[in-house]
Formats: C-alpha cells, structure tokens, sequence
C-alpha cells in the first residue's frame, strides 16, 4: 500500500510528456501469458495464447498505478477509460471492468487479441519507462473472455425507433461499429456484405489461431441482438448503387466500410505461375472457405512443402503461419528492410519464430521460376543493404549488385499490402477520392463528398487496424445520427 | 431464397435449371454471371446467367457436370435451395449496332453466348452464330440460338450432325465467303477460344471472348482470376470477364485452370463413392 502510494506520487509529480523522474522499477513483473507450445500448435489451428487466469489478471492489474493523468488513454484510438477497468478487475468486480470497457469499446476480445497494443496504449503506460508495461490488450481480452464465460450478454437499452432507415456497407469492423451505435440510438439499419460471412478482415484474413471465429461471430450476434439486420452476397456497386439505396430502397443515410481489399502484386516476372496467391487469396481460402479441412470442405488449397513469403507484416506473418499449419515443411519469408522495420507485431514475429519461420531479411525478389508445366520451381531474390532514410524515415533498401541467389520454392505468397477496391467506387462517380482510389472523407465527421454518406477504416486511410476502423466507426456515427436528426 | 424453380436435362451432364432470385433478376445485362455455394461446405463457382425474368424474378442457369461442385448442383432438385447466392458480377458486354456480329460457342460455350446473341440482335445486328460440339447428342440450344441468330452454322467433331468439324472451318468458310464480320464474339474452351482469336487476327477481325478463370469472391479481393492481357495482368471477375481475344495469354489461363486437379479429382472420387452407398442405403438400393 505504502509502495503503492509512493509510487503514485512519484508519477504525479512527472509530467506525463517532458522529462521524467525516475520512476521505481515495478515491483510485480509482467505476467506471462501461457501459450501452446510450439511444436504441438504448428499442427492445430486453435488460438496460441490461452488468457489469464483469474488469479493472474488481479496480479497483473494490480500493475497498473492508477496515474492521476494517465498517459496510456492517449494512446488508444477509442479512448478506454484503462485505469477504471484495470481498477476494477484487480479489485475482483469483473462486471464494473465490463461495463467501464463496453463504454468505449464494443468489441474487446477483438482488440484485446489483435491490437497493436505494443505501439499504442501500453508503449506510453509509464511502468515501461523502467520494466515492462502493464499488459492492458491481455486484459482486456481477459475481461471480455470472462464476460462471455460468464455473463448472459446483456443488450444496453435501445433509443424507441427514429423512423430513420441507415445503410450500412461491409461487415467490417468499421461497419459494425457503426450499425451497432445507430442501432442503439433508436435507427433501423441494415448491413450489405459482399461475402457470405460477417467480419470482414476478422473473419477472412485474420487466422483462427490468432483470432477464434467463434468470437468473431458473438460480436456480430451482439450487433444482430441490437436490432441490425445483416444482407449477405450483396455487393453494393453490382447488386445496387448507392443511388438505388436512397432512392429505391428509402434509406436516408449511408456508411461506406469496405476495406482495403485490393492485393498489390510486385509486378515481377513469373507471378502469374501455378503457386504463386495473394495473401488474401491464400488466407481466404484457408480462413473463410475453410480449406485446411478439405476434402470435408470442398474449397482446395495447395499442399506446399517449401513456401516463400514476400513481406514484413501482420499479414506475412498470418500467411507464413497458415502455411506451417498446412504442412510446409519450410516457409521462407522474405523482407527487403531489416527486422526492425518490420511493421509485423513484436508477438506475432516472436510466434512465427518460435514456430519455426525462416527470416531471410535484407532479400528483396526479382522474379519467380517456373517449370514446363508453369508450376513455380524457385524465386530469385537479391540481397538489399541499407540506405539513407527515406520519406518514411526508415532507411531506405538499396539493392547490392550481382547478389542473385535462388530460393527453391514451390509457393510463393505475396504479402506486400492491399490497396482500395475500385468496385463500388467505380460505380460512383460522385466519390471523390485521392490517387490511391481511397474515398476522401471529413476527418472529424467522416463525411464524403456525397450528401449523406459516410466513409470510414481501410477504405479511407488505406490499410490500417481494426482499432482505427472501429474508432472512424464512432466518429462517423455520432455524425451520422446527428445528421439524420435534421431530416 | 435462391429455391431451384424447374430443372431439366438438356444433353448428357448438362442440366438447365431456373432459380429464384428476384433481385439478380431485375440487374443483371448480358456477359455477367453470378458465384454461388451449394452449402455450408461448399467452395464459390462462377456461372453465367444465361437468362433472366425480371417479372417472375428468376434466373437461368446451363451448366455441365465436371466436378464435384457442379455435381452435386445436379444433384438438387426443384424445391431444394442454393445457400449463397452473388451478383451480377463482372462487367456486361459492350452492346452496340456493330453491323454483322458472329456469334461462336463451342460445348457448353452456347451456354453463355446465348444471352449475347440475343441482346447483339436485339440492338440491330446481323447475327451469325456458330456453334459446335463433340457429336449431336452434346449439342445444346440449337432451338434457342436459331430464334436469335440471322443465321445459324452447326458443326460436330465426329461429323454426326451440321459441318464435320470445329467452330473454326465454319467461321473459315464464312470469312471465305466475303461475309464482312464487324465483331466476333467466342465463348469455349480455353483452346477452341485461342483457336478462333488466332484466326481473327489473322483477318482483322475484332474479337472478344470471355474468360473462365478459376475464382474465389468474384470481387475483385483475392486475385486468384488473374490473366495476363496485352502484356498487363487483368482480374477476369471485375476487369472481365470478357476481353480482347487478341491480347490474351491464353497459354497462361490454360495452365492455371489446372492448378488443383489432384485435389479435384479426390474429391470427385470421394463423391461418386458417398454417392454409391447412399443410394446403396435406400431401400431397393443394391
Ligand atoms: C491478414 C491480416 C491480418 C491483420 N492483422 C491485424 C492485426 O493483428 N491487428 C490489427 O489491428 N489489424 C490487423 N489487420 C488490419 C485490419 O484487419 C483492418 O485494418 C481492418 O479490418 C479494417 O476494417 P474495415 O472495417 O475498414 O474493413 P474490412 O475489415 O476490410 O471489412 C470490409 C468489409 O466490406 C466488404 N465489402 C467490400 N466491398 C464491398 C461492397 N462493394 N459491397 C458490400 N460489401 C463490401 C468486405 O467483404 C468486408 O467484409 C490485418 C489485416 C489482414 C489482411
Ligand atoms: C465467369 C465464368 C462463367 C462460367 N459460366 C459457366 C457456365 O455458364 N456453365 C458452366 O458449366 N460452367 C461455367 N463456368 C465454369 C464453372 O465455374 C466450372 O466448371 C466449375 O467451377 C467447376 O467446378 P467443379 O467442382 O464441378 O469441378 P472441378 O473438378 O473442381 O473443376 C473442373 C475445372 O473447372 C475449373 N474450376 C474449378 N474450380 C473453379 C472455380 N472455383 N471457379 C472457376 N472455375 C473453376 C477448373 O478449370 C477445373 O479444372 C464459368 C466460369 C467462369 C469463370
Ligand atoms: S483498444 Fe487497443 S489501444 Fe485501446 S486499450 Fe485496448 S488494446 Fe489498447
Ligand atoms: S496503465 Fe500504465 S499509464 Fe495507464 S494508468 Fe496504469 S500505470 Fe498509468
Ligand atoms: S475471383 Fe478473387 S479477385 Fe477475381
């Protein structure tokens, strides 16, 4: 207690963004997270880490000083109320840490698995400064785990009805986010999703071992609970245009939520052979079509031994670990920077080492081989060194001449990011976008430059995180219902 | 929803059903076509839409039996449902007056150059339609093609039925003819649409073909449709599915229909094997 309070005071007395005193070395560590072991979890799909135990989330709450201006908030995009669901939890009152968390956040054993916590609210939490962090994203999952265990969902009070009809576009997290606040606030709203699942990236791009579907689909049963209706196989643009939404199918606003879900290729030779996907391809297949249990599932996926993956990030790492769990012997990934700047989470590129995913960094490809029968047989790939800094500030990757080597290979993965659909935007010559094809959209409101429709997450700041997506959802719904009002 | 309405069985393994789907009806234009999924466990195929009744809210589908997938939708009956359902997709076919277009469908090709036929007719053209098949008793729509077409070629491989050979010699004799062909428009396979480009382009003759890519979505997020066009890489599911039979790889798109054969035909095998022990099970069965 006394520990306690003096090193409540020791923060008090640091401003939170000049110099520091010195804070004292945290007394508790971090609690680690008891995970599957490798060997055994490169041959399941189900989800690496287990969560905390009850005794273990207390501890580990009980990290957290309570900062009189806690710094950590200013990290997280949606603005969690961290010290009072952290309080809560360590004081045992789990329902209080829900319900402080559901404020702010509606989906937390999303955000809690696939945040990039490390850079946002923990990298600023001032137990860093001298230890590690307190694990705020690991308990958040552990609180909404625990809600889900043993809560019946209990489904807020909803506004009586506005007579105002909201169309929502893709089950993303952005759209979710969305439908589920202006369902709350009294309006009718109904999602179009292009696919036959909602979720968007949660359920066709993020791998089960990383995110269960199943908790994917509560979300979504909690939205549907709120009175949103969900249309599937609509894909707007083909289906209907945003036009024949307002005018034929009477509704007075609409949010445009779809992602970034365009797979950039490198543009080199051999990428059309036999073997070479898109992440997203090779995700989707695995992932929403289920292929890793085919021929019980009719969607086939290739049986790769030797697999190169082309990128750094998250979705290199979903696709290098995918393919482990597919029964590759060897899965190569290939990165032109160095580790450093790999924009992948710290977790997941400890997981996909731990698993046994070679790095080969510092590697850029120039061009894929193929056989006769246009199978792919090897990538030739040059070794980078590294440059001035760039307009990014990384350092830039310069190529070392005559360094070609061949990688043998008989998959290759293309992971180097996802641009703007064109779909719906094409059909909708009234969007504005920049020249990424990306809708320009108001920063505080969301707004487009078409009356009454709203933009927000991948589509409009290219690919990002479900935290943003979400938190673009809370701006353009506040917006939204205001504007609905006025009608 | 998606209920198959009626069924038949137009030649061998290939079945003509109508679905209803009220609102694919109301949208769709010539050239697009639709993905489906049978079942909870079933992959995403992409059929074309050979005909619509925007009134009765239907579509027509004519597709044949080569996998398990198209299989097991022969299998269903009238009154079953389809559990997913996707479109319109792609792009229409660019309609216009052209003058005299050809109109070329090889096999179950008919299928989806039917709803071009018509629409190229009813914008003011002359249409000539070729279309062929292995023998007489694969031959489909020939009724259907003769009432939007001008004139109507027929060719067999085995010469059992209208000209003794390919899709080709007939589109041959007409250019021999003198017949000045404003537009040629060749559905098929892979081959038979390769064979009539290279023909074209040796007389000028501008020729659109539609692509049967291997796809997943249909929207244009996975990329696994790709082709390679004039040198450039083209997702056949929303920059197609129809192209310029002159600048396609179709080499390329050859190779990577095959891509999962193994795959495909173990669960083909697998498929005639549950298929034989269920109607094994029944009473009556042997
Ligand atoms: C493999 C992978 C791993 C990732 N890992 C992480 C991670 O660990 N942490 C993290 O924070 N972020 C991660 N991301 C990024 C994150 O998932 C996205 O930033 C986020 O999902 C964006 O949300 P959104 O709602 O804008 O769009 P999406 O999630 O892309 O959803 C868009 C939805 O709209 C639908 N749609 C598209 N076009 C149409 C149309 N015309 N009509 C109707 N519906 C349409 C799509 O089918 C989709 O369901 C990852 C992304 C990928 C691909
Ligand atoms: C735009 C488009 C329109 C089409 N229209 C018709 C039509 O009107 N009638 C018709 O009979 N067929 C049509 N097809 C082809 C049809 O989709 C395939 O025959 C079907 O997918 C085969 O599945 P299967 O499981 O029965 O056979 P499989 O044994 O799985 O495959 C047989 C062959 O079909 C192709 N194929 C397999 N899976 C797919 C897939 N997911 N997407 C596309 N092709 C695949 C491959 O080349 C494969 O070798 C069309 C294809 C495209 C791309
Ligand atoms: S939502 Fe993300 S950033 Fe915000 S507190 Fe949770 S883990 Fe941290
Ligand atoms: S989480 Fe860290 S920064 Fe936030 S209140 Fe607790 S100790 Fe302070
Ligand atoms: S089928 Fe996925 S992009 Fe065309």
């Amino acid at each position: 207690m006394t520990e306690d309070k003096k090193d409540k005071k020791d923060i008090k007395a640091t401003k939170p963004k000049g110099k520091r005193l010195k804070p004292k070395k945290p007394k508790i560590p971090r609690q680690p997270m008891p995970e599957q072991e490798p060997k055994e979890r490169i041959h399941n799909f189900n989800e690496v880490p287990y969560g905390f135990s009850i005794e273990t989330a207390m501890i580990e709450a009980a990290r957290c000083i309570q900062c009189k201006k806690p710094v950590c908030i200013d990290g997280c995009p949606v603005e969690i109320n961290i010290p009072a669901f952290l309080l809560a939890i360590k004081e045992g009152d789990f329902e209080k840490s829900i319900k402080i968390m559901k404020n702010d956040n509606a989906l937390p054993a999303i955000c809690g698995r696939v945040c990039p916590q490390e850079d946002q609210c923990e990298k600023l939490c001032v137990i860093g400064i001298k230890g590690k962090p307190v694990a705020i994203g690991r308990l958040e999952r552990f609180i909404a785990d625990w809600e889900r265990k043993n809560m019946e969902i209990s489904i807020p009070e909803i506004a009586p009805s506005t007579g105002k009809k909201v169309a929502v576009v893709g089950a993303g997290p952005a759209g979710l986010t969305v439908a589920g606040e202006l369902a709350r606030l009294g309006h009718d709203v109904t999602i179009f999703e292009a696919l036959h699942k909602p979720g968007g990236v949660l359920i066709y791009g993020i791998p089960e071992f990383r995110l269960p579907k199943a908790i994917v689909m509560a979300e979504v049963d909690y939205v549907k609970k709120l009175g949103v209706k969900i249309v599937y196989n609509a894909v707007i643009g083909k289906y209907l245009t945003l036009d024949e939404l307002f005018n034929e199918e009477g509704f007075h606003a609409i949010f445009i939520g779809v992602g970034a879900g365009l797979p950039y290729f490198m543009n080199i030779p051999g990428e059309n052979l036999n073997g070479v996907y898109s992440a997203n391809e090779y995700l989707t297949r695995a992932n929403l079509m289920k292929a890793y249990d085919f021929p019980n599932y009719d969607t086939p996926i290739m049986r790769s031994k030797k697999v190169a993956v082309i990128g750094g990030g998250n979705v290199a790492m979903d696709s290098a670990r995918t393919a482990l769990r597919l029964g590759a012997e060897s899965v190569t990934v290939v990165y032109r920077r160095s580790r450093k700047e790999m924009p992948a989470r710290d977790e997941e590129l400890d997981h996909a080492e731990e698993e046994g995913v070679i790095f080969k960094l510092l590697t850029n490809p120039t061009q894929i081989n193929g056989d006769d029968d246009n199978w792919v047989k090897s990538m030739t790939v040059l070794n980078m060194k590294l440059g001035e800094p760039d307009s990014s500030g990384r350092r830039r990757p310069v190529p070392i001449e005559g360094s070609e080597w061949d990688l043998e290979v008989d998959t290759v993965i293309v992971a180097i990011g996802n641009g703007a659909n064109p779909l719906l935007t094409e059909a909708t010559p009234e969007l504005n976008l920049n020249k990424w094809g990306n809708i320009i959209a108001d920063d505080e409101t969301c707004l487009t430059s078409m009356m009454g429709v709203y933009a927000g997450g991948d589509i409009v700041i290219g690919a990002a995180t479900v935290i943003l997506a979400m938190g673009a959802g809370k701006r353009a719904y506040r917006a939204m219902h205001k504007y609905l009002m006025t009608l | 929803m998606n209920q198959i309405l009626e069924k038949k069985i137009i030649s061998e393994g290939v079945k003509d059903i109508t679905i209803s789907s009220q609102h694919i009806a109301r949208k769709r234009k010539a050239g697009q076509f639709i993905i489906l999924r049978i079942d909870e466990y079933g992959e995403r195929i992409p059929m074309t839409i050979v005909d619509s009744d925007p009134k009765a809210g239907t579509i027509r589908l004519i597709f044949q039996e080569v996998g398990k997938s198209t299989y097991s939708l022969g299998d269903l009956e009238v009154g079953d449902e389809i559990l997913d359902l996707v479109g319109p997709l792609g792009k229409p076919t660019h309609i216009e007056n052209f003058g005299t277009v050809v109109c070329v469908g090889g096999g179950i090709g008919v299928a989806p150059v039917y709803p071009i036929a018509a629409a190229m007719k009813e914008a003011g053209n002359e249409v000539i339609s070729i279309i062929g098949s292995r023998d007489k008793d694969l031959l489909i729509m020939e009724q259907e093609m003769s009432e939007v077409s001008d004139r109507l070629l027929i060719t067999t491989d085995d010469g059992s039925y209208g000209l003794h050979g390919f899709v080709t010699n007939a589109l041959q004799n007409l250019i021999d003819e003198g017949v000045k062909i404003d537009l040629c428009v060749a559905i098929g396979p892979v081959v038979m649409m390769g064979a009539v480009s290279n023909l074209t382009k040796e007389f000028g003759i501008e020729t659109v073909v539609s692509l049967n890519s291997i796809m997943v979505d249909g929207t244009g997020m996975c990329g696994c449709c790709r082709v390679t066009v004039g040198n450039k890489t083209q997702f056949v599911c929303v920059d197609g599915p129809e192209f310029d039979g002159h600048q396609v790889d179709f080499k390329e798109l050859m190779m990577r229909q095959s891509a999962y054969l193994p795959q495909e035909k173990e669960a083909m095998d697998r498929y005639h094997k549950c298929k034989l022990e269920r109607l094994a099970a029944q009473p009556g069965g042997k």
